[in-house]
Order: structure tokens, then sequence, then C-alpha cells
């Protein structure tokens, strides 16, 4: 296509559900009524919750028009870095909407919910598989919980040893999630600044580790975009202190078949389903965090667990190590379907695969723009590759006005300001999906954003043109703010 | 973003390192954050205020100031009593951009040791660090 | 590989660009004693037609209506689903969406998130409600330490009769800190015992269900009573959401803080998960609460628009001072939600809602007629417990093999309760179903 991709449609208004309701109205077929009313004591019935009442017609018009103003991976090039933002197969959404899994109840007796059970058990082995770890929970509902997941392991581990640690070291260049599912449980992060190839050192951590630190939190590859080549003499020194590394595995997407983490020192890890093994992210979730642990830290695993004898599953709750329950159920159920789909439909080779072309596709982004977008970080990245705008500077253009005015061309901005240590980050992560024809209109689109900034910043000042809304007034949406109608 | 030339920094206060002030009222002292801060933290929407009586030693951290995508601890200039806090920052948080030494002042201490104040930067050091810092 | 838009050409030309030789090579940066050096022991890639036959022989094992009868709930519930919400859901732009950092391309979830947040705001009736949780268990958790935030107090006086698997869940969140998680017994009615919050200091909450485990309504007008005596916050779980389509919402009723499990609200069982934490408060206490929020605002041209807001709260910003540690939550789960509770509407809730209580009170007077006893004497909404005779568990075997589950027994979370069974009817049951279990315990 010669022709640039953002481009202008009609787009309706649509105003709040609650502005277009009429008193008489349902959009719910209400099933026919067989028993006598029993009317409950007046002193414990309310007046019911105000409603609108609107039509089908209302409804489905109101949130297909909604749904226009949105942008998904299936419209177009998502490349938001530290988020995977993958292609979602539509065949993982099917499988996830099979009757006998949608209409199971979680407290079925084992006999009636075979299936379920099996195809957790299976997923849980398969992930075991790909990150050469010795056992697994699908408990968390996401990385986040995941981490927090993890926290509790190591405290529970250091607490069966008879020893009560106060530190945790965490990068500079962790997510945010790392020091504050650290800090929930009273552990105080300790941060460890990255040197200037944008790694952890050994010497670094070797100079904070002692017998009060309970671990370090280290994401690779890290948010640089970079694998940490230390890790496992990092490992080692943590370990020598009785510490535990747990890693972030937010970015497994690019070691995929490469590289087993548990072959590089790692005790316990997260993943995020909803990044490496395809499933849609739903507009902020949900999403499903495994935790992945080593033969030491399996004892503390949340319960109830995935057990099979003799082909036949069932939940064991007897783990008496166990740190306890970390949601009322079983997980994302219906998250996991759909990475059990995703591990089924690709098959060990093209997993690698997927890893080999994510980690093409971030270093062909890199080596195309990097004459255009300042690179702090000159060297071979994986899945992802982090700019600035140092460049753009002189012309008074930000990060900020140049991911604004990307959506004019139709491409979702990357993440921005992210990671913390690259003033004006621009993180890009294409992922494995995309062709090199898509990844090509993306630089093509950068370029020229980068070009407009030198003639007319103004354009980029005043981006985006084409979305629903211009850019939104924070400032008052925090200092009044206005949270429900 | 101000020039450092640009900066309001009356001479009639004293600073601190975090870029907080300190006016002398009778015996106690008027604090908040100055020209430079605020300049560099943006739109503040909200400012999180200790309570009348906690009492704070001079360099603890006694408020937070929000802007959309950040926030900022702020430390007492002198060790003290709270005597009085500026409610009007929990309606109009803008205050602290407006007028920073004047309706957007944060607190009132009663001093613990008057000598801390007098070991505060005067507007000349507080600018020639400022100029350092560059 | 249908994902995988690579051809071997394309892939030629880009590894010139990068400089390398070939796909390995890209990885020269990943040391030796890293690299995993042999291939991935995983079942052979399937092809679609073999998926759909391997998920199709596993969904079919499940125990699942129409074929079976499942009398549970527990805190996952049965409910109908609109035809309409489980295809507007499925639309791509929702669910293939990142969070809305983006505002101005997000303005869909956006303005959806924000509608969510007002109508279950109206549900329960407070003034703030959160853009989503995992579930009702962990939005339990949180609201207990929100309530130790916002008190500064280290102390949570906590039901018996909430779910006993949200209380597992705050055991393990708290197991590591200084808090401590006070219990509180029931009485013989199957109500909460509030008397032993009498002199409890250093109290920071007292947090009871509403309809609780055993399915009683609460009197949380009381509870909320014993929790400002001690000026503690009331924090009100639940299980159940639609009840309050019928019940006087907990907003009215002086909680600080409600929390609970949504999935009543158009989501699936789905063995679980993902479900709906709901967590609200009062206005006062928007700056202390954990997760997301979607604020109204107006863009450079005046027009209405959404954004997230309040994000200093938040762990991308605040780091280990955040109010939690959550980032992902359950946004396609709170806006199914929000497309059921408006396809319900106001007047469709309270009929709904209705209609669950009373074929509940059918059933268990039928089984009170049949010699069954009811042990616990106060009003219920769509579960109830009944004790049946010595030797049930042979009943309740012979029950599953004509595909009736007869409810949850009790004896594994309530030892006291030896052949109680936690009976559960929504909507879903008809008459003849509910006829049919009461003849088959009998026999």
């Amino acid at each position: 296509m010669k022709e640039p991709l953002g481009a202008t449609g009609l787009m309706l208004n649509e105003p709040l559900l609650w502005e277009k309701g009429k008193k008489g109205r349902c959009a719910f077929s209400l099933p026919r009524r067989d028993v006598e009313p029993r009317p409950l004591d007046r002193e414990l019935t309310g007046e019911g919750p105000d409603f609108p009442d609107l039509s089908e017609v209302d409804i489905v018009r109101h949130y297909t028009r909604l749904s226009q103003w949105n942008f998904g991976v299936d419209t177009g090039m998502y490349p938001l870095g530290s988020c995977t933002m993958k292609y979602n197969p539509k065949t993982n959404e099917k499988q996830a909407s099979l009757p006998g899994f949608t209409g199971a109840h979680p407290l079925l007796p084992a006999d009636l919910c075979q299936g379920a059970l099996r195809m957790m058990f299976e997923l849980e082995q398969y992930l075991a598989e790909i990150t050469g770890m010795d056992a697994i929970t699908l408990q968390p509902a996401a990385g986040a919980h995941g981490e927090l997941c993890g926290m509790l392991l190591i405290h529970a581990y250091h607490k069966s040893k008879g020893s009560q640690r106060s530190k945790i070291i965490v990068p500079d260049t962790a997510h945010g999630t790392n020091p504050a599912s650290a800090a929930l449980f009273g552990y105080r992060p300790v941060p460890v600044t990255s040197n200037e190839q944008g790694m952890l050192s050994p010497e670094a951590v070797a100079e904070l580790m002692d017998e009060d630190t309970a671990g370090i939190m280290v994401t690779n590859p890290n948010t640089l975009g970079l694998f940490e080549e230390n890790i496992r003499e990092i490992a080692e020194i943590v370990h020598s202190k009785g510490g535990l590394v747990y890693c972030d595995g937010a970015n497994v997407n690019a070691v995929m078949g490469i590289v087993k983490m548990g072959e590089t020192g790692v005790d316990v890890m997260q993943l995020n389903l909803h990044k490496t093994f395809s499933t849609p992210h739903g507009g902020g979730g949900p999403g499903s965090g495994p935790v992945c642990v080593n033969k030491h830290l399996e004892p503390f695993l949340p319960v109830p667990r995935v057990v099979e004898e003799n082909g036949k599953y069932a939940l064991s709750e007897n783990y008496p190590e166990s740190i306890g329950k970390l949601q009322a159920f079983h997980g994302s159920f219906g998250v996991m379907i759909k990475a059990y789909s995703y591990i089924c439909s690709m098959g060990p080779e093209n997993l690698k695969k997927a890893s080999q072309l994510a980690v093409l596709n971030a270093n062909y982004v890199k080596e195309k723009l990097k004459g255009t977008l300042h690179l702090p970080y000159d060297r071979p990245c994986m899945h992802e590759c982090v700019f600035s705008d140092k460049d753009q500077a002189a012309d008074n253009v930000t990060t900020l006005d140049m991911a604004k005015r990307l959506m004019d061309y139709g491409f979702h901005p990357p993440t921005i300001y992210f990671p913390l240590v690259v003033h004006g980050a621009i993180m890009v992560e294409p992922t494995e999906t995309e062709s090199k024809e898509n990844i090509d209109q993306f630089i093509e689109a950068f370029k020229a954003i980068a070009r407009e900034a030198g003639q007319s910043a103004d354009l980029l000042h005043g981006a985006p043109k084409n979305c629903k809304v211009k850019r939104l007034d924070e400032v008052t949406a925090a200092r009044k703010p206005c949270l429900a109608g | 973003m101000k020039k450092i030339s640009e900066l309001d920094l009356p001479d009639d206060i004293r600073y601190a390192e975090d870029h907080e002030w300190a006016r002398l009222e009778g015996d106690k002292i008027r604090t908040g954050i100055d020209d430079y801060a605020q300049d560099q933290l943006g739109d503040i929407v909200f400012v999180e205020l200790p309570q009348v009586g906690d009492t704070f030693k001079k360099g603890e951290e006694f408020a937070t100031v929000e802007s959309v995508k950040a926030v900022s601890e702020c430390y007492l200039p002198v060790g003290g009593e709270i005597t009085a806090v500026n409610t009007a920052l929990e309606e109009s948080p803008e205050l602290v951009n407006k007028s920073p030494y004047g309706d957007g002042w944060f607190v009132e201490v009663k001093l613990n040791d008057p000598s801390e104040l007098d070991a505060l930067m005067t507007n000349k050091d507080y600018l020639e660090k400022l100029k350092g810092a560059e | 590989m249908l994902y995988l838009p690579h051809t071997s050409e394309d892939i030629a030309s880009m590894l010139q660009v990068v400089g390398v030789a070939d796909l390995d090579d890209l990885f020269a940066t990943v040391p030796e004693d890293c690299r995993f050096k042999g291939d991935l022991n995983l079942p052979e890639q399937l092809t679609e037609w073999e998926l759909n036959d391997r998920m199709a022989a596993f969904s079919n094992t499940m125990a699942v209506s129409p074929e079976y009868k499942v009398f549970i709930g527990a805190g996952s519930y049965e409910h109908f689903i609109p035809a309409s919400v489980s295809y507007l859901l499925g639309r791509s732009e929702f669910v293939t969406s990142y969070t809305p950092y983006q505002p101005e391309m997000s303005q869909g979830t956006l303005q959806a998130i924000y509608e969510y947040q007002t109508l279950a705001a109206r549900l329960v009736g407070m003034e703030v409600a959160t853009a989503s949780h995992y579930d009702g268990a962990t939005a339990l958790a949180e609201s207990l330490l929100m309530a130790i935030r916002v008190t500064r107090r280290r102390r949570v006086a906590v039901s018996s009769l909430i779910h006993p698997l949200y209380r597992q869940v705050v055991r393990t969140y708290f197991k590591p800190t200084s808090y401590e998680v006070v219990e509180l017994g029931y009485l013989e009615n199957g109500l909460t015992d509030l008397a032993a919050t009498d002199g409890m200091d250093d109290l920071a909450a007292v947090a009871i269900q509403s309809p609780n485990f055993f399915g009683c309504i609460e009197n949380l007008q009381a509870a909320g009573e014993k929790a400002h005596d001690r000026q503690a916050l009331f924090v009100a779980s639940f299980t159940e959401a639609l009840s309050y389509g019928l019940l006087n919402p907990p907003g009215s009723q002086g909680a600080d803080i409600v929390c609970g499990e949504g999935q009543s609200l158009g989501i699936p069982c789905s063995f679980g998960g993902p479900a709906l934490g709901v967590l609200a408060s009062r206005k006062k206490h928007m700056r202390s609460l954990p997760g997301r929020l979607v604020g109204q605002t107006k863009d450079l041209d005046g027009k209405r628009g959404f954004v997230l807001t309040l994000a200093t709260r938040e762990q991308h910003i605040r780091r280990q001072k955040a109010t939690s540690n959550i980032c992902t939550n359950n946004s396609l789960c709170a806006l199914a939600a929000a497309m059921y509770m408006a396809s319900v509407g106001g007047a469709g809730i309270r009929e709904l809602a209705g209609l669950n209580h009373d074929k509940a009170e059918y059933l268990k007077s039928e089984l009170k007629k049949a010699g069954f006893k009811i042990p616990f004497g106060a009003p219920t909404f769509n579960e109830f417990v009944v004790e049946f005779p010595e030797g049930f568990k042979a009943t309740y075997k012979r029950l599953l093999e004509k595909k009736i589950v007869a409810g949850l027994p009790l004896a594994s979370y309530y030892p006291e309760l030896a052949n109680h069974c936690l009976l559960c009817v929504t909507e879903v049951m008809s008459k003849e179903d509910m006829d049919k279990l009461v003849r088959e315990v009998k026999s």
C-alpha cells in the first residue's frame, strides 16, 4: 500500500449510558416465573439500583460505537515496549468459549471436571519445559500478582530456614510493580544502578548483597531490551549469601527455546500469559501470571495444586508448608485455555521461531531508526529497543509529541518515558507477528515525524488530529476528580 | 520551564537544599516549596499535608506534592511542631503554582531551634547553588 | 505458520540490515553457558482441526448445564447471559487493546470503564468504584490493607461467615506482615456474632459479608455501628452481586468500603476465573484506593473525554510507596458487567433478583416439607444451608450419577457442620429441576 495507514472516517458520537435510557425499555429476557412471589422483609430490601433502562438495539449501538473509538492489535501495529502486543489467535477465543469450560463451576467434584484439570496439569508441564523450572502454580491473576506470589514464596523459604530478612535488591530499570510487590510485605527495596552498558554488574550486586537481603528481582531480558549477561555470576553471589533470585519473566518472549531461565540460576519467576503466550490484554486485563519455581521452593506453592495419579486428576490441599491462596478459586482459567491452545498450535519449533523473529524485528527497527532517533545503548537487543528524544530536543519536540503524532499515522505509540534510566525513553517492541511490510511502514512513519519535528513542530504539538478526541486535560482530571456520573 | 534568571527568589526568606523555603513570622515559621520546585513539577494536582500537632525533625519528610505523573516528597526545612496547615490547598492545589510564597504556603511550624533557620541559604547562596547545578 | 508472517526472503533481507548471518547469531549477546542447546520437549504442533478435537474432548468431560443440574453457588453463580453481551464483548477493539495509557486511542475502553465505575458504585450504594480487581477475595484483602492505611491501625476483625476461601486469601496476604486478623464467630441464626468486637482496640476494620457464606442476610447497619464505635472502617464484602438488585446496598447501611465478586453480572463461571473484583469506597478515601481509576475530563477543543487518573497512587509512579502493586486488572470482565447491568436495567435487575430469591425460597420450603432441617433461621437470598440426615454422603454420590450436584458439602470448611450442604438456586433452575432434586434426596 502506497498511502499512509492513518486516515479519517466517520466516527459517531455516543452519550453516556444513562443519558439515553427511557423507563419501560429492557434488553434482557427474563425467564418465565414458575414459582410464587415470596416477599422479603421490607426492612431488608432497598429501592434497587439506579440503572438506566435501554433496549437491546440501544446497547448494541452504544458498545459498537465505543469500540470504534478504540485501537487494538486487530486494528494495527501496537509496538508497546514491555507489553508484548502480539497477535491474539482467534482459535484461542473459540476454545475458551466451549460450553464445558465457560459453564464449569469451580467447586465441582474432581470426577466431574477432569478435562479442566488435565488441561491445567499439562499447561504446567509445558511451562516448566519452556522455562526449565521444576514446578508451576497457575493461580496468580496477572504479572504483578505473580510477583506478589514470588515474594511470599521467598518470605516463606527464609522463614523455614529460621531467618527474617528485610531487604531485596531491585535494579533501577525494573518495572514499578517490582518494588511495589516487594514493599507490600515489608521488604525494603534496595536500588542497584545498571552500568554504562545498561546491565547489572556482579560488583554492584556483590556490594549490596548481605545476609539481611532476601534476594534480588531481575528482569531478564531487562527493560532496555538487553540480556543480563552476568546473570549466572549474579545468581552465584546472591546464593552464596543465602539469598534467592527472582526473575520478572515479562520479557520471556525473547528467549523461548533459546534460554531456559531455570538453567541461569533463577529460583523463581513469573510468566505473563497475556504477553508471551498470546492471550489478549482486554483493555487492561484479565491476565494470568503463573509462577515457576525450583525444587527447593516447591513446598511453598499456593494450594490447591493439580495432581495426577494413574491418569486421574485431582486438586490437592495437602501441602502443609504452602503460602496459602492467592485467589478464591484456581486463577484465570479462561486465560489458561488460550495459552494452552497457543502452545499446542505453535509446537516447539514455532515457539523458538517466534522468539527469533521477535528479536529479528526489534533489531531491524533499531538499525533502521537509529539515524533518526537517539539510541542510548547501541548494542544488539533482544525483543525490544529503547530510543530517546535527545535529537529532537533542539526542535522543542518531545517523546510525547512524537508518540501522539504516530497515532495520526495509524500506529499505536510505543511505551514512552520508561524505563526511567533513559530520559524521554521510546521503547519499541514490534513482536514477531508484525510482517516486514508493517514494520517498514512504521519506520517510515517515524522518519516522517522526525522530519516534521524539524520543519513544523506545531504539527506535533497539536497531535493527534485524527482521533476521536484531541489531547485531554489530565491536570483538571486529577485536581477535580470526576470518577462517576 | 523557567530559566534560572527568571526565577522569583525573594530576599526576605531562606531556602533549603531540597527547594523548600522558610519565613519567620513571629515565633513561627511558614514554609512551602519555592518557585524553582513548582516550576520543575509543573501543574500541581494534589498536596498531602501533615496534621496540626505532628512534630518533625529538620529534614524529615512532612508532605508530598503530586503532578499528574510524578510524586515528590517535601522535607521540613526546620524542626518543630506543626501549628497550622494550608487547608485551601485541598480544593485549590494550583495555588502552589500561582503563588508559592503567598497563598500556596504549606504549613506553619513552631520552631524548636532558631539556629536551624539561620543555617538555611539566603536567596543569593541559593541562586549560586542552582547555577552550579545547571 | 499462521501467526508468523515472515517469508525466508524477508528474513534474509532483515538479517542483512541487522548485520548478522543467521537467526542464531541474533543471540550472540547471550552467554554460551546460558544457552539452551536442545529442542523443547513439547508435543508436536497441532493443526486447527486437531486442536478443536482435543479441546472439545476436554470440554465434554465437564459437568455443566443443561446436562447437569448444579446446585452450587458459594462465590460462583450460574446466571443467564444475554447473547448481545457475549457478542459485544467479543469486539476485537475491546479484546485486543492494552491498558488505556494513550487516551486519544482508547476512548472506547475509557468511557466503558467510566460507565462501569458508575454503575458498580450505584449497585453497592457508594460514591467511587475502581476500574476492577482480580476477584472478590483479592478485593477483600486489598480493602483490609486500605483500611489499615487509612486508620494507621494494625488489626482487622473478619466475620467467620465471609467466604472461607476469601479468608484464606486474606490470611495469605497478611501472613508476612505484622497486621493481625481476628475472626468473629457466628450465632445460631446464621449471622455474625458482632459482640466480639466490643473492647477490641487498634481496630482498623470490621469486615462482614452479606449475604454471608450461609446465604443469610446480615444486619449491616448494626455491623457498621459496631465498627464506627471503635473508629474502625466498616468493610462490606459480598459474593453475589445480583442480591443488591433487591437488598439494601451496603453504602446505605454505613459501609466505608464495599468489596466483592461481580461474576454474577454477565461473566460465566469459567471454572472460577477470570472473575471481577469490585472495590468501592466513599469519595473521601479515593486517594487511598488501590488500582486504576478512570475520570472524566475535556480535550483541547472542550469536548468530553476520559483518562486514567489519580495515577500517582499506583506502582508505575509511586513504586514501593504505591497503594498496591496491582497493574493488570480485569478490565474486560468489568466491561462485561457494565454491558450486563445496562442490559438488565433498573427494572429488570429488581425482578431478576426477586426471582432468584423466590425460587430459592421455594426449594427451601419443599425441602422443609420433605423433612429436612434448615438450621439457620435468618432470611436468605438465593443460597441456604440444609442439614441432611447421617450418611448423606451416599445419597450425594447417587445423585451425582443422576447428574444432580446437590450443593456444596460444608464439613471441610466448617467441621461442626457435618452432613450440611449449601444449596444455591438462581433463575436458571426451573421448578421442575427443584422438584426433581427434592424427590431424589428423599428417596
